[in-house]
């Protein structure tokens, strides 16, 4: 294939995105209920108004290649600019470059080594400094500096060779092909060459109190513990900023967090969202808009596949079988979440919706595990070839929706001859070595099990990604299936989306099957904002509800 | 005085190196460490943490860590913080000031309203006034101050709608009086304590002077009961109350923890909670230091302050 036909089919699909976007934005219009005229949806033409954000963690990293946690995230994306974006529906979308690389448009080779970059010529640093290729080469390369204390390699450590072919051009090589880099992309963003090159220890620099980036806002200042205030960037290259000020305000309860966004000194909830249990009210509150979002965790009872009780299918169906998630969720949970039978995000490209269906079926648990040869004991826990079924879980203890979804549990499993006992533990002590090295016996625990948006799980369920048995990774359930790996392994060295969705549908398929953890629900978040902030779009492709606040604006 | 002050120096470095090693051992055999928050992190490989372990030098035997952090501090140099990468001194300094503010004024309203509580509560003692003072202080000091704090926004905040619910300042209005408005319901939520305190030792110590002989003395002469108490009770009840002081001294550096979350308050209670939570080891050993130089600070100049009121006291 050409180049030219190449960027013109590229056109064609941005510009068939660009009509489905303006349909979009007319069904959101058509059931304005307020009565307002659709004309009061449009942005200003310069940036005008502020936004108040609130957070139950106080953003403190802003140099985004420097170990961070979700609420930092905001900062990072309404500062910086990574060369993609993930959109809400799971797709890469240009950021800093004119066109996401792939094979069929030349962007990356076809054994997926060879990549070409091809950057946007209009983007300016905050500063005023051009953007161009060459920091991007730096940015890449700060990350695999021995020197520099960085957050996520995954990736990054497989590049090499990069070269400027020009201001707006760079390639690279990678010592390995790996599909998931392109989506690790997305969740890096450019630092300037030109600022942080002078400094001597780049994890001591200016630049980190006080960052430049080329994104929709600029720094403003942090009032440490309280808040941290961004301007427009009215010379923003992509679209927006519509508002004078964005800021992102620290409230560290989660009580208090709703509280503010009743009395409305925040005008938008971000990490960790409203509350569940505040859930009902909220929705009741008059100016407010209070939204579900699906989320990226899942909530699942984690079977540690080496231990005995485990090893049979058969229980691990029973189990399955024995699990009223309908109470569960509605019961204890609010009805706020979603039940799932897959690992996989709800809202990502590559969710399989047609997995059966988990039934709640005492008697089919125990016709299951009678089939199986599990006879019950003098004590009424069943026992097979020496074995007996009763087993600990654990969880973060002080938890008290896990603690009473337990408890539940403990009833209905001892129902169908299953003794469960709950040994609970501080989170430090659960999550450290008791978690990542296997040796619970079964827990709870809400797990994101992909990176970035992208599907590739061999971090989770990879035989390769067990700790106990020497690998790398987090597959702390144990669980090992060849297929699934070499399903993995073909996913991770598969760049096409079609081919790598069908690899992914597949893996989950087998999952379900083989139930090496038992999903509970899929979790969801309590969004709220004030109904006049337009232009508002949830991301869980993303880890906060702040990933696009150049479009954000007011009504009027 | 030379020597007293030498004796106490050379028994405050003790202290200080024995709070630190304490400290250190204790903040380092706390499951987690610093890394801890990002152990759910997907992207995150066990190589990331081994590498960021390393690089922040926490590999190294806890014996080490310490005795580096220790010959740094004793050069003035107090560390960084873990989390945003700011020297220890400067993230003490960005939030002593906020705390300072609602300490100071909560303390000075305790001081007031205690003193006079129990002045009253002893000179009418038994009364209506002293029984209901009585209850008062023991509800207050019985119940947590942060649930103070929150049926304290709701009733006035969300439902009257008089004072805000928690904050320092509207972002984008610095002036004074919007500080004084943020400001009124947390120190008489914080107050609310240290009157309780305030007054149950104010009337014991006014009780007590009330019962000495020269009080007798004085109402023998035939001075009236307000002169006598003016004059006599209250200047020598006074005396214990400025070592109390001098214990609550460094509190007003050091803040209020569950209080100032509670309100959103930017202050030094605050940051400690939170880089316990994050094990950002450089700033809890620092606000340790901190607080540990303050309360020996306190009693020192609350030892030098009744000896120079009290003219029976000497020191040596």
């Amino acid at each position: 294939m050409t180049e030219r036909t190449n960027s013109k089919s590229n056109y064609s699909r941005r510009h068939a995105l660009r009509l489905m976007a303006i349909g979009g934005a007319a069904g959101l219009i058509a059931p304005n209920l307020l009565g307002k005229p659709a004309f009061a949806q449009n942005p200003p033409a310069s940036p005008t108004g502020r936004v108040v954000v609130g957070f139950s963690q106080e953003p403190t990293v802003f140099n985004p290649l420097m170990p961070h946690t979700e609420c930092d995230d905001a900062v990072h994306f309404s500062v910086f600019d990574a060369l993609v974006r993930m959109d809400p529906k799971g797709v890469l979308q240009p950021n800093l470059v004119v066109e996401v690389p792939s094979q069929d448009n030349g962007g990356i080779s076809e054994d997926g080594l060879l990549w070409r970059i091809r950057l946007r010529d209009d983007v300016r640093w905050h500063d005023g400094q051009p953007f161009t290729a060459e920091d991007v080469k730096f940015t890449l390369e700060l990350i695999t500096n021995p020197k520099f204390r960085a957050w996520r390699t995954a990736g990054h450590s497989l590049v090499r060779d990069i070269k400027v072919v020009s201001p707006t051009e760079l390639t690279w090589r990678m010592e390995e092909a790996f599909a998931p880099y392109l989506s690790f992309l997305a969740e890096t963003f450019m630092v300037p060459k030109h600022i942080l090159e002078k400094e001597a220890d780049p994890n001591a620099a200016a630049f980190n109190q006080a960052p430049v980036g080329t994104g929709a806002f600029k720094w403003a200042q942090r009032i440490a513990g309280d808040h941290i205030e961004l301007v427009a960037n009215t010379d923003y290259a992509g679209e927006g900023p519509y508002l004078e000020r964005l800021v992102f305000k620290y409230i560290p309860d989660m009580t208090v967090l709703y509280t503010q966004f009743k009395s409305g000194d925040i005008d938008l909830v971000d990490q960790a969202f409203i509350t569940a249990d505040n859930y009902a009210e909220a929705s009741t509150l008059p100016d407010r808009v209070v939204m579900l979002e699906r989320g990226a965790s899942v909530e699942s009872i984690y079977l540690n596949l080496e231990k005995p009780q485990f090893k049979d299918p058969a229980v691990r169906q029973a189990l399955y079988a024995a699990i009223d998630r309908k109470a569960i969720l509605e019961g204890l949970y609010y009805g706020v979440h979603n039940p799932t039978e897959t690992f996989m995000p709800q809202n990502s490209y590559y969710y399989n919706p047609n997995l059966p269906a988990q039934e709640f079926n005492i008697e089919r648990a125990r016709q299951i595990l009678d089939e199986a040869g599990w006879v019950p004991g003098a004590d009424g826990i069943r026992v097979k070839d020496g074995v007996r079924l009763s087993f600990a879980n654990s969880t973060t203890s002080g938890n008290h929706l896990r603690e009473q979804t337990q408890q539940f549990l403990q009833q209905t499993f001892a129902e169908i001859g299953v003794e469960m006992t709950i040994s609970n533990l501080p989170a430090a002590v659960m999550w450290g070595d008791f978690w990542l090295k296997s040796q619970f016996e079964s827990a709870i625990s809400g797990v994101t099990n992909v990176i970035a948006g992208d599907p590739d799980v061999t971090n989770r369920l990879h035989t390769k990604a067990i700790v106990a048995k020497g690998g790398k990774g987090s597959n702390t359930g144990q669980y090992s299936n060849p297929e699934v790996d070499a399903l993995l392994d073909k996913g991770t060295r598969t760049f096409d989306r079609e081919e790598r969705r069908a690899i992914y549908l597949r893996v989950q398929e087998i999952v379900r099957q083989d139930l090496p953890f038992l999903p509970l629900f899929a979790y969801a978040n309590v969004f709220g904002r004030k109904e006049g902030l337009a232009g508002f779009e949830a991301n869980s492709n993303t880890r906060v509800a702040s990933w696009h606040a150049a479009g954000w604006h007011w009504k009027d | 005085m030379r020597g007293f002050l030498l004796n106490r120096l050379s028994q405050s470095l003790i202290l200080l190196l024995i709070v630190s090693v304490i400290g250190f051992v204790v903040l380092n055999l706390l499951p987690g460490g610093p890394l801890a928050q990002f152990g759910l992190d997907p992207g995150m490989t066990q190589d990331d943490l081994d590498r960021l372990k390393e690089q922040l030098g926490l590999n190294r035997p806890l014996w080490m860590q310490y005795l580096d952090w220790a010959w740094r501090l004793l050069q003035g140099d107090w560390g960084n913080s873990f989390r945003d990468g700011a020297p220890v001194l400067s993230v003490i300094g960005r939030h002593v000031f906020a705390t300072l503010l609602l300490m100071g004024t909560s303390t000075a309203i305790a001081i007031a309203i205690g003193t006079w509580i129990g002045i009253r509560g002893a000179t009418h003692r038994y009364s209506l006034f002293d029984h209901l003072a009585t209850v008062g202080a023991m509800v207050a000091l019985s119940i947590p101050t942060f649930w103070f704090g929150l049926v304290g926004i709701y009733i006035f905040s969300l439902k009257l709608g008089w004072v805000p619910a928690g904050n320092m300042y509207t972002i984008g209005d610095g002036s004074v009086l919007n500080y004084l408005h943020h400001l009124i319901l947390p120190s008489l939520v914080l107050s609310l304590v240290h009157v309780a305190i305030w007054s149950r030792y104010m009337r014991t110590s006014t009780l007590d002077a009330i019962s000495q002989d020269f009080v007798k003395t004085a109402r023998a002469k035939g001075l009236s009961e307000r002169r006598v108490i003016m004059k006599h009770v209250v200047g020598n009840a006074l005396l214990p109350m400025i070592t109390l002081a001098g214990v609550q001294l460094p509190s007003i550096l050091t803040g209020a923890l569950v209080t100032e979350t509670v309100f959103t308050w930017p202050g030094m209670g605050r940051l400690f909670l939170d880089s316990l939570g994050y094990s950002d080891y450089p700033v809890v050993m620092g606000l340790l230091m901190f607080s540990a130089i303050l309360v020996i600070l306190g009693n020192l100049i609350a030892d030098i302050a009744v000896a120079i009121v009290d003219p029976r006291i000497r020191l040596g």
